[in-house]
């Protein structure tokens, strides 16, 4: 299973246009509560040639869904374009975007290139201003690569008009299941943040459980039952090899997650009934206990700059959160709201933690800040679990699973504001997601 | 009988998973559990059978404990008498959770609740060197429906015959 290389350049086309310089460019806020989404038109990308057009389609139909599918955006049917684009070089017709109230407009044009390279430009436009936003850009790479040049050209987009990071062009690894809710097979699958291109990276014969990436995306820790006990292993996404995670002397080993230099592990490690925090080199060098306590201690989380770790602990006699530094010592606990709390994550912005919450008979995915306060819950349902942070710490994806005998997990995702809850297209039942970073 | 019959999946599944495994019952036995036979006759009292049916090879706990109740301890005097008879069996306690709760979260409580029933056949006069324990979590549900009826049957921990008088 070799995964597609992928080429991609970003030239700026320079000189083309007078790009906006008025005080008060297109702009959506996120902040300040989205309740309509920006109209766009993205007139399907001009094609030079048969071969052309038929990237061209699908390429328009990617970008159109990755900026409609942040809820930001709302697309303009084409049937209700009053001009059409021919040439990506023609004067824009801004009346007749104006006139169908377009607010944003992308314009693009597709062309094959030698040895299976692939060539597209885009501008947008600020209608009302009837200026470019930004200069044109130019992506080359190769015909597989296409849906990641399309989420590039959608990530300029949505950067360009919320002044955010993008998240489009990123993948997301998961646990893809089958089989009944006593038998489930389960194994590790990678795919495209929006469902596209999935690749198992394991075979179902071992009890897999809760990948988490790299943070360049180029490693997946894991825990699998290989051996017939939990341990944790370290997967090279490219070559699709793994190796143990060399962490002697417990009985289980599970819920790792990297440091943000990719470095060492921090993880669960189980002795005679008692979890505690671990911290190990990727080499398994230099393994080193964090906290110390009869209770469970699981889950645990770094914060971006690497200073500090939340985990879960339930020495209160209940789940809770708690924040300690990295080199362990003494915590703080950060949830104090009714119920029980787990599964906490930092957000990549650093300004967030994200959690499951169980309370009264339902569970909830929540963010918090990282002292515990403003805390908001972002969805309700019979089991939501796992939070994992969009790239840009915009979005979180997790898992809902189903109640009854028939039950199973799907992957959702949400807008931290709680809105744009949507499902995310997996080929069968999906649990665990773990995003990565934005490729290069 | 359905809990039989997922015993002994459970038999296979670690049979072919575990790197480090002794042979379980035997080359035929093994088969035969596949097929969600145990081997021997509940009646036996020297059988396999007789241990996961008679005595009762499992206990149940209450919501998010691990404390054992005094009907798991009587049916765990009994494990540890016919371990104690039958040494050339060794066993592997499974800790299992229900499903209302989170992943990382089950897979600590399970571990929790297969070492409380290893702390009490160990108490109980069991060499530690012929148990172990491994946690499944929510992972592999007993009983599939959502509600309590189910979730109780889940709270276990199982304590699975493997062949072998244990490890050193």
């Amino acid at each position: 299973m070799k995964p597609i290389r992928i080429l991609i350049m970003a030239l700026a086309i320079v000189g083309l246009t007078q790009t906006a310089t008025h005080a008060q460019p297109l702009r959506i806020v996120i902040d300040e509560g989205v309740i309509e989404p920006l109209p766009v038109a993205i007139p399907t990308f001009v094609a030079a040639g048969g071969e052309a057009a038929q990237y061209a389609a699908e390429i328009t139909r990617v970008i159109a869904a990755d900026l409609t599918g942040t809820g930001l955006f709302r697309e303009i049917p084409a049937s209700a374009h009053i001009s059409s684009v021919t040439s990506f070089d023609a004067p824009v017709a801004y009346a007749d975007w104006k006139a169908i109230n377009a607010q944003a407009l992308v314009v693009g044009a597709v062309e094959m290139a030698g040895g299976g390279n692939l060539v597209i430009k885009f501008r947008l436009f600020d209608v009302f201003s009837g200026a470019a936003l930004g200069e044109g850009l130019q992506f080359s790479g190769t015909v597989e690569g296409w849906r990641r040049i399309a989420h590039k050209v959608a990530d300029v987009v949505y950067s360009r008009i919320t002044g955010e990071g993008g998240y489009f062009d990123s993948r997301v690894v998961f646990v893809s299941e089958q089989g009944p809710k006593n038998a489930r097979l389960k194994r590790l699958a990678l795919m495209d943040y929006d469902g596209a291109n999935v690749q198992f990276l394991t075979d179902s014969d071992d009890l897999v459980l809760a990948p988490r990436f790299s943070p360049t995306g180029d490693r997946v820790l894991y825990t699998s039952y290989e051996t017939g006990r939990p341990q944790i292993y370290v997967l090279d996404v490219a070559s699709v090899s793994r190796v143990a995670l060399d962490t002697s002397g417990g009985n289980m080993t599970f819920a790792p997650r990297f440091s943000p230099d990719g470095q060492s592990v921090v993880f669960s490690l189980e002795q005679g009934g008692n979890t505690d925090v671990y911290t190990v080199g990727l080499d398994g060098s230099g393994m080193r206990r964090l906290t110390d306590a009869p209770s469970i201690e699981t889950a645990p989380s770094f914060s971006p700059d690497g200073s500090r770790i939340v985990f879960e602990s339930d020495r209160s006699g209940t789940q809770q959160l708690y924040v300690m530094p990295t080199s362990g010592g003494e915590a703080k606990r950060i949830s104090f709201g009714p119920g029980r709390y787990g599964t906490p994550v930092w957000s990549p912005r650093g300004d967030l933690i994200a959690f499951t919450k169980q309370n009264a008979g339902r569970f909830h995915i929540g963010v918090m800040r990282t002292d515990g306060s403003e805390e908001r819950l972002l969805t309700a349902s019979f089991l939501d679990e796992g939070p994992t942070w969009s790239p840009n710490g915009r979005v979180i994806m997790f898992t809902r699973e189903t109640q009854g005998e028939s039950g199973a997990p799907a992957l959702y995702s949400v807008d931290i504001s709680g809105r744009n809850l949507r499902r995310v297209a997996t080929p069968s039942a999906a649990s665990d997601p773990a995003w990565g970073p934005l490729q290069n | 009988m359905k809990h039989f019959t997922m015993a002994a999946m459970l038999i296979g599944a670690l049979a072919l998973s575990a790197c480090d495994r002794n042979s379980r019952f035997g080359d035929d036995a093994a088969t035969a559990g596949a097929g969600g036979i145990v081997p021997g006759s509940p009646s036996d009292p020297t059988s396999p059978a007789y241990f996961e049916q008679t005595i009762g090879d499992r206990v149940l706990f209450a919501v998010d404990q691990s404390t054992l109740s005094a009907e798991a301890q009587d049916v765990l005097a009994k494990q540890a008498t016919w371990l104690m008879e039958n040494p050339e069996f060794s066993a592997i306690v499974e800790g299992h959770a229900d499903e209302q709760g989170t992943r990382e979260y089950n897979l600590a409580l399970g571990a929790r609740r297969a070492s409380a029933v290893q702390a009490y056949l160990i108490d109980r006069g069991v060499a530690p060197n012929r148990l172990r324990t491994v946690s499944y979590g929510k992972e592999r549900p007993l009983a599939i429906c959502s509600d309590e009826s189910c979730y109780a049957q889940n709270r276990r921990a199982v304590t699975v015959l493997t062949a072998g008088a244990g490890t050193s």
